[in-house]
């Protein structure tokens, strides 16, 4: 087994962790950034040849942190085997996921996310003249609607959940930053003629062998669309597991940080979506923060905690705009899928106290995605709340968790 | 360095399929008319979900090696890709 050390080590590759890793590596320290995917960028900047060039920063993609078997330490899974990677400081640049919310028919292939039908497009996924219905909640779906639409896809409609006096508090408050004006013009004149439904959701989606139509529910009633893509997504949720692997506190699924992304374990950082959803400039701000204080610069760091806060600002309105409705917990009926990994529905877990007796009961949770997806809809539907994480942190081949342990030992 | 190609040539459930370098797996499967990758323990048809390696739901196996995310690989030339859908 492979291993390797660097003073400051950055888990996941977009625009914070790419923020970190280079900060830090301006400050001097020799950098490793490590992402899970084939080109670094993240979600954000997927597809955009966006490259770290700092000579003190190496990057390992395509690779998994699947454990940290030891403080300071942590194992690391690629496709043709596995490391030990050894750090002094490190910080989680993990992202998030989106939220998926169950609702008959949502296991079709072809019901996709939102921002996961564009990530797919982006990787090669013929999307030209392609039928599809933008769902869900966030600005995410507008931005996915303006890539497809943008590249040959013919977007039906996009169904918003939260309503029209929200959307337009919303905007209000984009319209004061002119950056995010600017943005907003962008977006409309993509998105000219694409007809946005507010206050509606997707009730079932449709097909054998995949999504044909999917019937929404509107304020005018119920409405069925053709579609080959149901591209739906119900906000962001951050990814904690492995920062909950290494004892870090959470808080409403939420990685907790101090003024300088420090986590409750010293040494490890965090920032970006991990820390709470806040979109782009506020993952920015929060990489520099963490790359400063990963590289000891506490000044420099705590100099950009007034533009935090002015992100920060945007992320709360962001989480009030686009709360999500309680109607959309009966979406589910009995027989609705809710665990797709184990194929446990709905009147299955409706009876379960928590997500430890679901899981003991039911095998809810304990499929490949180890609870990535049911788990944001448990939280939503049944308020069963967080979990500590367990190992390892992604399906891991088994020579990686022999040889840890022989490498550890 | 790896070799640039513009297209690279791979097979999905025997068949073969050209795909723009830099593509995933998951486009490969698309084009050779895949869109169910796999079945659930009950035997329904699954495609990929989230596009970004979290839900797992598109695993194939590639090159005998089961379980590989379809959205998180990409084509290599001459890879043999097996759907399970």
């Amino acid at each position: 087994m492979g291993e390797r050390r660097a003073e400051v080590v950055v888990v996941g590759a977009g625009p914070a962790g790419m923020t970190a890793a280079t900060r830090a590596a301006e400050c001097g320290c020799r950098v490793l950034l490590i992402d899970d995917n084939p080109e670094v960028g993240g979600q954000i900047w997927r597809g955009d040849g966006r490259r770290v060039e700092h000579p003190s920063i190496a990057v390992a993609r395509a690779r998994r942190v699947v454990d940290a078997p030891d403080a300071g330490t942590l194992l690391v899974e690629g496709p043709e085997g596995c490391e030990l990677v050894g750090y002094e400081r490190l910080v989680l640049c993990t992202g998030a996921r989106e939220r998926f919310l169950p609702f008959p028919g949502w296991t079709l292939p072809n019901v996709t996310g939102a921002g996961g039908l564009q990530a797919m497009a982006k990787g090669g996924l013929p999307i030209a003249d392609k039928r599809v219905v933008v769902a869900g909640s966030g600005p995410l779906l507008l931005a996915a609607a303006a890539y497809l639409h943008a590249h040959g896809a013919g977007v039906a409609l996009i169904a918003e959940q939260t309503t029209w006096p929200r959307l337009a508090w919303f905007a209000t408050h984009v319209a004061r930053s002119a950056e995010k004006r600017r943005q907003a013009l962008e977006l409309r004149q993509a998105l000219a003629g694409v007809p946005l439904l507010a206050g509606a959701w997707p009730v079932e989606a449709h097909g054998d062998e995949r999504v044909t139509s999917v019937t929404l529910r509107t304020p005018r009633g119920r409405r069925t669309v053709a579609c080959d893509y149901l591209a739906c997504g119900f906000g962001l949720i951050p990814n904690v597991e492995l920062a909950r692997r290494l004892g870090c506190q959470t808080r409403a699924g939420a990685v907790v940080v101090d003024d300088l992304q420090e986590t409750s374990v010293r040494g490890v950082f965090a920032a970006g979506e991990a820390t709470g959803i806040g979109g782009l400039d506020l993952s920015l701000v929060e990489g520099e923060i963490a790359g400063y204080a990963a590289a000891g610069r506490g000044r420099e760091a705590r100099a950009l905690r007034p533009r935090r806060a002015r992100a920060q600002r945007f992320a709360a309105a962001l989480e009030r705009a686009f709360a999500l409705r309680a109607e959309l917990k009966m979406l589910p009926d009995a027989q609705t899928t809710i665990c797709r990994c184990e194929d446990v529905r709905f009147e299955q877990l409706a009876c379960q106290p928590s997500r430890r007796a679901a899981k003991l009961h039911t095998r809810c949770g304990m499929g490949a995605c180890q609870g990535r997806i049911c788990g944001g809809a448990a939280d939503f539907l049944f308020g069963w709340g967080d979990e500590r994480s367990r190992p390892p942190v992604f399906p891991t081949r088994i020579e990686t968790l022999i040889a840890s342990e022989r490498g550890t030992s | 360095m790896r070799r640039v190609r513009e297209i690279v040539a791979l097979s999905v459930n025997g068949r073969r399929v050209e795909v723009a370098a830099g593509s995933t797996v998951l486009a490969a499967a698309a084009l050779a008319g895949k869109m169910a990758l796999r079945r659930s323990p009950a035997g329904q048809p699954r495609g990929a979900l989230c596009g970004m390696g979290v839900c797992f739901e598109c695993r194939v196996t590639i090159d005998g090696v089961a379980h590989r995310r379809a959205c998180q690989t990409l084509c290599a030339e001459g890879m043999e890709v097996r759907t399970d859908g």
